[in-house]
């Protein structure tokens, strides 16, 4: 029967949240809400504590300390089945032996609701697929059974739906086409989604709020325009996107402007995109925000001069350069074939120009491959 | 892909021998059963329709189908006694192999393989020895008379061996094994995630137990009673060893008229009769389990 727990509504909130598996912390002291209604993912590579800290929300996992509340009801230490919130699991996790009508029908049962029949078929209608009511799911193909995980989760109308790397069994163009389905649910229903993957377009595609976590805290959160175009950390901007990190050093300050040395070439940073304490940084500026030109072509805004293409590979919408600098490092260039021309040759020396006001900087202490190491694809 | 085969006369015939490849693999098999099980049992049907000859042992083949009949009417007793005693021992062997089974599958950690070789480990030591120390252990000087006495359960006048209980116990012991290892097998191969799915659906633990677990083991329920059941029906060691003669089995009767009567006719007529029903039982309980789907 429902309590007052199971109805409640409202913001979730983590507070203080560790969970520790021996020395090893898999999550660490996370605060955080996510406000009622919002899609929120939770964003980073395999072992960084996303899927422990979903676990915990779900009640699945005890945690070592802190407290995780819906509103104002503390959840802590309710049970898997007393808490408000449903789970889309990773394989699906649906009942072989009941039907796709009795695995959606297997919440509502439990709680003793009334009309089970038509909330059921309003759910199927919702994912399109009523016509397969009377199948065991092994009969369904790896789609449909990621609808029904969903739908059995939603017809609950929990407060919390928590979705575990939903997408992950599937191949490449029925999750683009699912990310699509899935956040025009979220509208639909109007339920609270934390969603929980390694795939960072996944992430961007369908959630209003990301959070970045990392090691088992979170590296940065915000929406995904703002955590692509500002990154705080170098593992943000390496593992949201890619980026190009020049180290370098603060030497003077122009109007909002800060002056950066790299490597004896002077460039220029917005004082309110540089996330560094002190005057050592991390240079940052996104491949496709730069322009390239064969060497003595000049254009506005800031300049790389005297590097040269070691590598071209063309992608059709683009094409990507590497081009090796003075200093040794390989920058990367993404060009827009928008103009007609063709693309430069291997070895061809070239300028890289951009807008001073597209790049950031981070701090200089960090490891410049932090958070690109890691292959978001991998399981 | 039709056109290819057809064009071609040498695929055609590659395709051929290929087809006849699982026969001769099949072959070994095939002949084993040909000459030790079907020979055998038309032996048997032949052999129960005998009547006897001049001197002891020796039959008249003379198509006396009566003694079929004969036969069930005569031991229709130890019959309806195996049945009941195999049903009851098969109830006993789950009630005690699941939460065992269920156990070593979800709760044992890394004990799990010593486990498993402890439910096989009494197989390393003979049915009859093992049969024989039940006596001893539920004797007048063994630990469980002395217990259920100074409980108070039982009178010290009384015995425990020799009895119902004790060929009942006997036959659950004995084929235990057989009933936990299906168990364990169905058990093991649950996906704990559905479990923890039935527990978010709002469902606590003894709900997920019956509407999850329950069905999810039910092809090593169907597996286990089965392989309780049937040798446990047919057993006489048990009976023999910890019964009375009013507790007689049919396994018994077939072996005193093979052994000692050497009645032959009635002795093959109850071994067919026996796994006719066995065969019919068998079938009724799969039907009704329903388990298809899952096995």
């Amino acid at each position: 029967m429902p309590d007052a727990s199971t109805s409640a509504k409202g913001d979730l909130k983590l507070l203080n949240l560790t969970k520790s598996f021996g020395d090893f912390k898999a999550v660490d002291d996370l605060t955080l809400t996510i406000p009622e209604g919002s899609f929120f993912a939770l964003l980073g590579p395999s072992g960084c504590g996303k899927t422990t800290t979903l676990r915990m929300i779900a009640g699945l996992e005890d945690p070592t300390s802190g407290k995780i509340s819906i509103g104002t009801t503390d959840i802590t230490d309710k049970r898997p089945y007393q808490r408000p919130v449903n789970t889309v699991f990773q394989n699906y996790a649906l009942f072989p032996h009941l039907t796709i009508f009795e695995n959606i029908a297997f919440g509502l049962r439990r709680r003793g609701v009334k009309d089970v029949k038509a909330q059921v078929d309003k759910v199927l209608n919702l994912v399109e697929l009523p016509h397969l009511a009377d199948r065991k799911p092994t009969q369904l193909s790896g789609g449909q059974q990621q609808r029904i995980a969903v739908a059995r989760a939603i017809v609950n109308r929990p407060a919390l739906l928590l979705l575990d790397e939903p997408l992950g069994a599937l191949d490449l163009k029925l999750r683009r086409q699912m990310q699509i389905e899935l956040k025009w649910i979220q509208t639909e229903v109007g339920l609270t989604f934390v969603h929980v993957t390694h795939d960072q377009e996944e992430a961007m595609t369908m959630a209003d709020t990301i959070a970045v976590m990392n090691e088992g805290r979170i590296e940065q959160m915000g929406t995904p325009a703002e955590l692509y175009d500002n990154p705080k950390t170098a593992f943000v901007a390496n593992f949201l996107g890619q980026s190009n990190l020049i180290q370098g050093t603060i030497i003077d300050a122009d109007g909002d402007f800060h002056v950066v040395d790299l490597y004896g070439q002077k460039v220029k940073v917005l004082k309110a995109r540089s996330h560094s304490k002190n005057n050592s940084v991390l240079y940052a500026i996104r491949p496709e925000k730069l322009r390239i030109d064969n060497d003595g072509h000049t254009r506005p805004g800031n300049t790389f001069k005297g590097g040269h293409i070691v590598d071209v590979s063309y992608i059709g919408v683009s094409t990507q350069y590497q081009v090796e600098m003075p200093w040794g490092q390989e920058i990367m260039v993404f060009e827009q074939n928008d103009d007609g021309v063709p693309p430069l040759d291997k070895g061809d020396e070239v300028t890289l120009t951009w807008e001073p006001a597209f790049s950031f900087a981070l701090d200089g202490s960090q490891d410049v491959n932090a958070g690109s190491e890691v292959n978001p694809e991998e399981e | 892909m039709a056109e290819v085969v057809r064009t071609s006369g040498g695929a055609t015939a590659e395709l051929k021998k290929k087809s006849l490849i699982p026969y001769f693999l099949l072959a070994p098999g095939l002949l084993w059963l040909a000459l030790f099980f079907v020979a055998p049992i038309i032996t048997l049907v032949g052999t129960a329709t005998k009547t006897q000859g001049a001197g002891i042992g020796e039959f008249i083949q003379t198509y006396r189908w009566a003694n079929y009949w004969d036969a069930l009417t005569g031991a229709s007793a130890q019959f309806g006694r195996s049945f009941l005693y195999a049903f009851i021992a098969t109830l006993l062997a789950l009630a005690i192999a699941y939460p065992l089974a269920y156990g070593i599958a979800f709760k044992s950690g890394k004990y799990k393989n010593i486990l498993l070789v402890l439910v096989v480990a009494p197989f390393f030591c003979s049915f009859i020895l093992r049969t024989i120390a039940w006596k001893q252990i539920l004797g007048q000087n063994g630990p469980v008379f002395r217990t259920l006495v100074d409980l108070h359960l039982i009178s010290s006048t009384t015995h425990i061996t020799a009895s119902v209980p004790a060929v009942i116990i006997g036959l659950a012991y004995n084929f235990l094994p057989f009933m936990t290892l299906p168990l364990y097998g169905s058990l093991e191969r649950i996906d704990p995630r559905v479990l923890e799915a039935s527990g978010d659906l709002y469902a606590n633990a003894f709900t997920t137990f019956r509407r999850v677990t329950v069905p999810l083991s039910m092809p090593g329920v169907v597996a286990g009673t089965l392989l309780t059941f049937i040798p446990a029906a047919g057993d006489y060691v048990n009976a023999e060893i910890l019964g009375n003669p009013s507790t007689k089995m049919i396994g018994n009767v077939i072996n005193a008229q093979f052994l000692n009567t050497q009645d032959y006719p009635t002795a093959a007529a109850l071994s067919f009769i026996l796994m006719i029903a066995i065969s019919i039982m068998v079938m009724i309980y799969v039907r009704k389990a329903g388990t298809e789907e899952l096995v």
